[in-house]
């Protein structure tokens, strides 16, 4: 029984190894490929709707946040068409916004957007049905049937959307914006459908902040899920009750 | 007698309907027809006549499974039709009145409110090129707004 372990040299034993660590060597090479190709098969197929088993969300890290830093904002003004203007009537996705403890002088900044609620009073009050809420948790204005009448820019407690007043030339043919809409963050849903990130994450990660994390709420694995699970992170105005996709962490 | 009768019948019939269908394409051939400009476009989707007649059938389905249910399917897409049909002089579907949409619309009369939000042009344009112009003829409300 002992004799065929006794024929094995150390030589022939040495040759195994090698030939595991080959073996092992082709099997790295083959699951590099297989990664990307599980990448590619995750981007949802054209013709597939948007599902409820993905919620989208982000979560942004005010303590990374930069103070004067307009990165998130620009980038949303190149991605969406929006030509950056800030006074009363000028359409704004995204405000940064700076907070600050008066007692201690501590000032805080955050970028404030549609914060995509589970339950969005937006959508409630619409009176057409032009405000909603995609399968996948992404809250939207359908330009098709809105009639400008405003009441969701009064139902949001984040001051979110704003109403195009002035007639628009040259969008974006992703972006379709127009005069008498309302009109707010849309998570850019046009790359979100992509497979890619929403133009303020990967500006914010491009410039080296990476305050914002974009990803899939229902997926525990997600880099979103995961950070979510060790770090304190708030909805702002929680007590609302809206479960909102977007979440701060250090407010 | 019965027999020559049909056989009457039938030769009656078939001129009757050669007749209608004569002067029908008669009028079609004369008729002072828009000119299109069909861009770089070579072959459509669908059917030319189909596409005369459902065209806004086919987009207003597309545009409500696309934004209400994330389908971005290309086939009937708008974005798609521009970067087909617009107009090698102006790069537009509805920038001169000889551009694709603009020239039957206008032809038929009926307005058309898809540019009030939709790019007429394929591509990223996120500045006013210089020289162009800033709205589409079709676009009524435009001079009523210089008004205001």
């Amino acid at each position: 029984m002992s004799e065929p372990i006794k024929q094995d040299t150390p030589a022939a034993d040495g040759e195994r190894r090698t030939f595991l660590k080959a073996g092992a060597a082709v099997a790295g090479a083959v699951v590099a490929p297989g990664v990307l190709l599980y990448g590619v098969s995750q981007a949802r197929p054209p013709e597939e709707g948007a599902s409820s088993k993905q919620r989208w969300g982000l979560l942004i890290d005010t303590t990374k946040c930069g103070g004067g830093c307009h990165t998130c904002v620009d980038a949303c003004n190149a991605e969406n068409g929006l030509d950056g203007k800030t006074g009363p009537q000028d359409p704004q996705w995204i405000r940064k916004v700076d907070i600050k403890d008066l007692r201690t002088g501590y000032v805080q900044s955050l970028p404030m957007m549609c914060q995509h609620c589970e339950h969005p009073p937006c959508v409630d009050v619409c009176p057409t049905g032009a405000s909603m809420k995609r399968a996948d948790g992404i809250v939207l204005v359908d330009r098709h049937i809105c009639i400008g009448c405003r009441y969701c820019m009064m139902a949001c407690p984040y001051k979110a959307r704003s109403f195009v007043h002035e007639p628009l030339t040259d969008q974006n043919p992703e972006v379709p914006r127009g005069k008498g809409c309302v009109e707010s963050c849309t998570l850019c849903v046009q790359r979100v459908d992509r497979d890619e990130q929403p133009a303020c994450v990967e500006a914010c990660t491009a410039e080296g902040h990476q305050a914002m994390i974009f990803g899939d709420l229902k997926d525990p694995q997600s880099a979103i899920s995961q950070a979510l699970k060790s770090v304190d992170s708030v909805e702002v105005r929680a007590d609302l009750g809206l479960n909102t996709g977007v979440r701060y962490q250090g407010i | 007698m019965a027999r020559l009768a049909n056989w009457l019948r039938l030769a009656v019939l078939a001129g009757a309907a050669a007749l209608m269908a004569a002067p029908s394409l008669e009028a079609v051939a004369g008729a002072d027809l828009p000119k299109l400009e069909r861009g770089k476009a070579e072959k459509c989707v669908e059917d030319t006549q189909f596409m005369r007649r459902n065209h806004m059938d086919l987009l207003k389905h597309h545009r409500d499974e696309t934004l209400r249910q994330g389908i971005r399917t290309t086939k009937h897409s708008l974005k798609k039709c521009v970067e087909c049909h617009a107009s090698e002089k102006t790069g537009s579907v509805a920038a001169s009145k000889d551009d694709f949409c603009a020239s039957c619309h206008s032809y038929a009369a009926v307005k058309l409110d898809c540019w009030d939000c939709h790019a007429t042009k394929p591509g990223k344009k996120p500045v006013q090129q210089a020289g162009q112009p800033a709205t589409s003829p079709l676009m009524a409300s435009t001079p009523m707004e210089g008004k205001q």
